[in-house]
């Protein structure tokens, strides 16, 4: 077991109260996509998500145990790890889906399972591995995260329109989500994620299936968004993807917390998938399968 | 090769049990149902043998007719229901075409409905006990027989996958399919009423006694009857279907193997629909999203559809009689119970609603009002139409406020009940009558409490109401409406607030359960 698991040092960022954004309930301008909403959160100054203890064991397996992370506000963070390490079930329990044995979530220093349904106002979630309305069209169904948010009429519309454009779906905004391809799908679920502007935005694999003019899109998308003052929370299996992107990482295996901080801290000098490999383990040296070399015969 | 197959299938069923309680208890319901068919035939089968030969050869002609149509059209309606051996999973294996026939054939007649069939058929020379001759040959045209029905509905479904495949058409197939077996009590006894049905018999049987549906359970009778020729030509015919039916599914199956079915269909609606119509909030955005699905997803419009047929079928049952004036209250109690499982036919869908900051009343409220709206006007009408037709507009009142009292009882009741249970439901554009395993027990619970509790709460009013309808009291019929409008009113905000904090604290565990089924 190593025992890097560091609290990331205070990184001095743009608190989301200095953020150039629109206030709620505003319509953004034109071909904008909305920026994170403003204005003294819960308690300034407090981290954007901070997990501790948590604990989840479905029968007999323990998927998440005890995982304690502590996300900046305005970090752009990079969740990496094996399959089945936990990092969905550590993202369903930070946004509210899915319910903790044990260990508390805070959001903005509010805890989150004390009273879901007002602190979810500041969280933007795109998980994965779950259906979507999908008989409602594109333009329905952006619409619909919207104003489930409590949004008024003309920004749901304004904000539907920009991020539609945004993500390259204006063509196929009349078009029921369930003839989308997996990348539209991923594309028109992030921008439900991100019509109500929240201060927290946790991504579980936004990349997926996604072609690389639509990914570098995204990216810059959320890039803006970090600027702002937002906090993006992304898992992903592209070490280099994270690398790139991240300023802050957290490697999660069997349920734990390897390492965590900032890319450069975590990496250590050299590149980030070698130091994943490093972290967990599984990497098969040696000889190889023989009779696989189809030039032995 | 082909054991390896049959033992492929074995193993998938016993580990589809594993999973859970509920599969192994839905799995021992259908043996026991099987085995009480299977019963049932044989000692019917053995029963006949006493009968005389005209009679005996005219019913397995037309019992076997039934069964070959049922295995070559049920499955097209039920798409999807034995998907464990799709043939398109083997197409990376270099299998041999005969082997995977052969073997896919056996394996089709593992499960409860292909070993009550096989035994059936092979219990037809039961009936044959006084004619040795005709019961080997009734064994022989068995044999074929059960090779129709299984090849055959392999046949059918390859060849029209590519159709059914597509999302629009089988969701059209789907709904129009249930109104033959809405109607099928009225058709049954409209056939029976008829005079001369012994004749109508005779005569269905001689003809498809010559189709490839009937001509195996034909061999038997015709040797009986000493027509050796007729035998061996009806052997032929049913050897004949056997062959073609191979051929069609060797060339289907060559079709889709190498042009996958897309499932095609490109749906656009123009501007917000609905969305643009309610008022911009959660509840209004929630009633406006269960409308739209009431209108594109076949399973809610199933429940319309039905609608109209519940008249029609009661008037049928009995002409003449008063039992149509209940079609009303049942139609509302059918609308305001059909949003039982809301949450469930979400699916992980349902993550929207949670990850939201919706409340539950939010929640309950967005659903109840589209389908208190839709039963209210389904069950005026259908009140009012069925009122005139019998002439007894002083039973209006009555029949009102049983209506109302039963559709605010049971959006109530359902507005519970959808947020403390979920089961695996068919998800929009599977087929709605293909029930999910291990469904069975978990919605057979929860949908017989709900009706316990919505047949108690709503009893008032419906008693009352009967009571007026039968004294013909029209004091006690606007007795009836209050009590039904007021009682109703109350239990249904009694009902979404439950649900709604039931909801809340639940969602999370909800949605757990649904990503466990997928």
């Amino acid at each position: 077991m190593l025992d890097d698991v560091t609290t990331p040092p205070p990184v001095p960022q743009p608190g989301p109260e200095t953020g150039p954004g629109a206030a709620p309930g505003a319509v953004p301008t034109s071909g904008s996509v909305p920026q994170p909403a403003t204005g003294p959160g819960p308690s300034a100054g407090a981290p954007a998500l901070s997990l501790h203890g948590l604990w989840r064991r479905f029968g007999d397996k323990v998927a998440v145990a005890g995982v304690d992370l502590v996300i900046p506000a305005g970090s752009f963070y990079g969740l990496v790890g094996p399959n089945g390490a936990g990092k969905t079930t550590t993202l369903s329990m930070a946004t509210g889906l899915l319910r903790p044995d044990a260990g508390t979530v805070l959001v903005g220093g509010v805890d989150l399972w004390a009273d879901p349904v007002r602190v979810k106002r500041s969280l933007g979630v795109l998980p994965d591995g779950v259906r979507l309305f999908d008989r409602l069209t594109g333009a329905q169904l952006v619409t619909y995260a919207g104003l489930l948010q409590g949004l008024d009429r003309p920004t749901v519309e304004g904000r539907t329109r920009d991020l539609l454009a945004a993500v390259g779906l204006t063509q196929d905004a009349d078009t029921l989500v369930v003839d989308y391809s997996a990348g539209m799908t991923k594309k028109v679920a992030l921008a439900c994620a991100l019509v109500h502007a929240p201060r927290v935005l946790v991504l579980d694999e936004p990349f997926e299936a996604v072609d690389p003019v639509s990914a570098a899109n995204i990216r810059e998308i959320l890039h803006q968004y970090v600027d702002g003052g937002g906090t993006v929370v992304v898992s992903s299996h592209v070490m280099d993807l994270v690398q790139r992107m991240c300023d802050h990482v957290a490697v999660i295996a069997q349920g734990h917390v390897l390492a965590a901080g900032t890319v450069d801290e975590v990496r250590a000098g050299r590149s980030l998938e070698e130091r994943f490999v490093d972290l967990v383990g599984g990497r098969i040296s040696g000889e190889g399968i023989a009779w696989l070399r189809t030039s032995s015969d | 090769m082909v054991a390896h197959l049959v033992r492929l299938k074995l193993t998938l069923l016993r580990n589809g049990l594993r999973r859970s309680v509920w599969q192994v208890l839905g799995m021992v319901v259908g043996a026991l149902y099987g085995l009480f068919l299977l019963v049932g035939a044989v000692v019917g089968l053995f029963a006949l043998g006493f009968a005389d030969l005209q009679v005996r050869s005219d019913v397995l002609v037309v019992a076997g007719s039934l069964l070959v149509l049922g295995w070559w059209l049920i499955p097209l309606v039920a798409f999807g229901v034995d998907a464990t051996l799709d043939p398109r999973r083997f197409i990376t294996f270099g299998l041999p075409r005969r082997d995977l026939l052969t073997g896919l054939t056996l394996a089709g007649l593992i499960g409860v409905p292909g070993v009550v069939t096989a035994l059936t058929a092979l219990a037809t020379p039961l009936s044959w006990w006084r004619e040795p001759a005709a019961a080997v040959a009734a064994l022989l045209g068995a044999l074929v027989g059960v090779l129709a029905c299984t090849i055959g509905s392999r046949a059918t479904t390859t060849a029209l996958a590519p159709v059914i495949g597509r999302r629009r058409v089988r969701e059209v197939v789907a709904a129009v399919a249930i109104l033959p077996i809405m109607f099928l009590g009225p058709i049954m006894s409209a056939v029976a009423d008829s005079a001369d049905r012994l004749a109508s018999l005779v005569t269905a049987a001689r003809v498809l006694s010559w189709t490839p549906i009937g001509a195996p359970w034909a061999v038997a009778p015709a040797v009986a009857a000493g027509d050796w020729l007729g035998a061996v030509a009806r052997l032929a015919i049913g050897v004949a279907t056997v062959l073609v039916a191979l051929r069609v599914w060797s060339w289907a199956l060559d079709r889709t193997l190498t042009d996958p079915v897309s499932s095609g269909g490109d749906a656009r609606a123009r501007g917000l629909g609905w969305f643009g119509v309610m008022p911009a909030t959660p509840v209004g955005a929630i009633a406006a999203r269960a409308a739209t699905y009431w209108l594109r997803d076949p399973r809610y419009a199933i429940a319309v559809a039905i609608v109209p047929a519940m008249p029609i079928v009661l008037g049928f049952a009995s002409p003449g009689s008063s039992l149509l004036l209940i079609a009303g209250p049942v139609t509302a109690f059918v609308v305001g119970w059909s949003i039982s499982a809301d949450v469930a036919y979400d699916g992980t869908a349902f993550w929207t609603h949670l990850a939201a900051p919706v409340r539950g009343v939010t929640d309950r409220w967005g659903r109840v009002l589209v389908a208190g709206a839709l039963g209210l006007v389904v069950m005026v009408l259908v009140t009012v139409g069925t009122v005139w037709y019998a002439d007894r507009f002083d039973a209006l009142p009555a029949l009102l406020g049983a209506g109302l009292g039963l559709l605010l009882t049971s959006l109530g009741a359902a507005s519970v009940t959808s947020a403390l249970v979920v089961y695996p439901v068919q998800m929009p554009g599977e087929n709605p009558f293909a029930t999910k395993q291990g469904a069975n027990a978990a919605s057979f619970t929860s949908q017989m409490a709900g009706f316990t509790a919505v047949g108690v709460l709503a009893a008032p009013a419906a008693v009352l109401a009967l009571l007026a309808v039968s004294q013909r009291s029209a004091a006690l019929g606007w007795v009836a409406l209050a009590v039904g409008a007021v009682l109703g009113a109350v239990l249904l905000v009694v009902g979404v607030r439950v649900g709604g904090s039931v909801l809340e604290r639940r969602g999370p565990d909800l949605l757990q359960r649904m990503r466990s089924f997928d």
